[in-house]
């Protein structure tokens, strides 16, 4: 059996907004990944957990709150402490520009904005899966 | 427990090391073992080798009946409840997979979000992949994984679809069947399969009413088996109502199962069960590479679609190609 696509799909933080993230979740499946999605109001410590029972090659942030300068880093930061660097981190939602670089360069691979087509995450989430 | 260095490819984890990472409590060797498995990758046989020997001293209940009964919520809570004894629990829930696109969205998790963090909970999800009956083909070696993790406890949770996901009874230790008020008429409750299974049956959502008619047909059908009446337990999981008398139950299930040596029986049962079906899996591989050999099987093919030979005689002589040689002498 071919090695399957794993995904985990979630909301750090305390907003409620989670059409997009389901949005994404379905256009992943859809792809043939297998989409872990854990629901509303999530700390970063459930989601690396979660990420760690599950062992996930990737992880999908959404984050509408405005507080993804916080939550997001420190998802990498955890994940690295429990020794699962190597899952692959990428983050969604209304998050200014210069906030993206800031969060490149802590360890988000990529962030997805409004208006993203989904084959670009899909894309997105194939490559890092395969290790790139 | 120090972090473990995880190496960026999974290939090059040393099935050695994470077993080891395993016995000695690490989630993270744990979750990168079953997907060893469930990937089917060539390590996972070493795998299985290695873990087995750790392996039956957890407690494992499987939870099957219809989607959206409440299997994943009364679990959550149970999960709590035996955390409050003192327990460890694993949990193993299944979703199917889209016989489409192979993809899967997994979603039992959601129900148990404030579990997942203890560390004396491990949770896992898992795609059907193609396996009928309830279950994925790996979901019991990913119980096998959490017994050697050190789970007192492992619920399975089957997809739910309906009324013929009876593979579950023939793995778990106890059965717990759920069911709702106000989904069916008192015929439901006669029905064959999965009527037939349960050694604990729960009417669950009681909070919306109506259940008594149920829990009355239920305990009208149900009948002792091997000196053990399935009880019938009334829960309310979103609420937490009935959880404490639930785990109780499971708790004597599993007592009556030591005393009464059906737990030695049905482990026999299960051995002979997961031996047969390894073998039928080996054998299914054994076909697919006779299949690929080429030359016989072409011709094999070619007679067949020509209507000189018949499938099932075409199967046979695929095996035993001397028999292929006679007839055509």
């Amino acid at each position: 059996m071919a090695k399957k696509i794993r995904v985990l799909i979630a909301k750090p933080g305390l907003d409620g907004h989670d059409r997009g993230a389901k949005v994404v979740a379905r256009a992943l499946r859809d792809a043939g990944m297998e989409v872990i999605y854990t629901g509303l109001r999530q700390t970063p410590e459930d989601i690396v957990e979660a990420a760690i029972q599950e062992d996930v090659d990737a992880i999908g942030l959404s984050c509408l709150s405005g507080a993804h300068m916080t939550l997001f880093p420190e998802v990498v930061k955890l994940l690295k402490k429990r020794g699962a660097g190597d899952i692959v981190i990428a983050g969604g939602g209304i998050i200014p520009e210069e906030d993206v670089q800031r969060l490149k360069k802590a360890g988000i691979k990529e962030v997805f904005g409004p208006g993203t087509p989904l084959r670009d995450i899909v894309q997105f989430f194939e490559t890092a899966a395969k290790g790139g | 427990m120090p972090a473990r260095r995880a190496p960026s490819r999974r290939s090059r984890d040393s099935v050695r090391s994470l077993v080891d990472g395993l016995l000695a409590g690490d989630k993270r060797a744990a979750g990168k073992l079953i997907s060893l498995i469930e990937d089917d990758e060539p390590e996972a046989m070493d795998v299985l080798a290695r873990v087995h020997p750790h392996t039956g001293h957890a407690h494992i209940v499987g939870f099957t009946g219809p989607p959206g009964v409440g299997k994943s919520s009364l679990i959550n809570r149970l999960v709590r409840a035996y955390r409050a004894r003192g327990k460890k629990v694993g949990v193993v829930a299944v979703d199917p997979t889209s016989p489409y696109t192979g993809g899967a969205v997994l979603g039992d998790r959601i129900r148990m979000a404030d579990t997942g963090v203890d560390p004396g909970v491990f949770i896992r999800s898992m795609a059907t992949r193609g396996h009928a009956g309830g279950l994925a083909l790996a979901t019991f070696d990913a119980v096998r994984v959490l017994d050697a993790l050190g789970m007192d406890l492992i619920f399975v949770e089957t997809v739910g679809a309906g009324q013929s996901e009876v593979e579950i009874a023939t793995r778990a230790h106890t059965t717990v069947v759920v069911e709702m008020p106000l989904t069916g008429d008192a015929v439901q409750t006669m029905k064959a399969g999965i009527m037939e299974i349960g050694d604990v049956y729960v009417v669950n959502k009681v909070d919306l009413g109506n259940e008594d008619v149920l829990v009355a047909n239920l305990k009208f059908q149900l009948e002792p088996r091997d000196g053990w009446t399935p009880p019938v337990v009334r829960t309310a999981a979103l609420e937490g109502r009935g959880i404490d008398e639930l785990a109780d139950v499971l708790e004597k299930h599993r007592a009556h199962l030591g005393s009464s040596g059906i737990l030695l029986r049905r482990e026999l049962a299960r051995a002979k069960q997961e031996i047969l079906e390894n073998a039928q899996r080996l054998m299914a591989q054994r076909v697919q590479g006779l299949s690929r050999l080429g030359a016989t099987f072409e011709r094999l093919a070619r007679q067949v679609a020509d209507r000189r030979l018949d499938a099932h005689t075409a199967a046979q002589r695929l095996f035993d190609p001397a028999a292929t040689r006679q007839r055509r002498s």
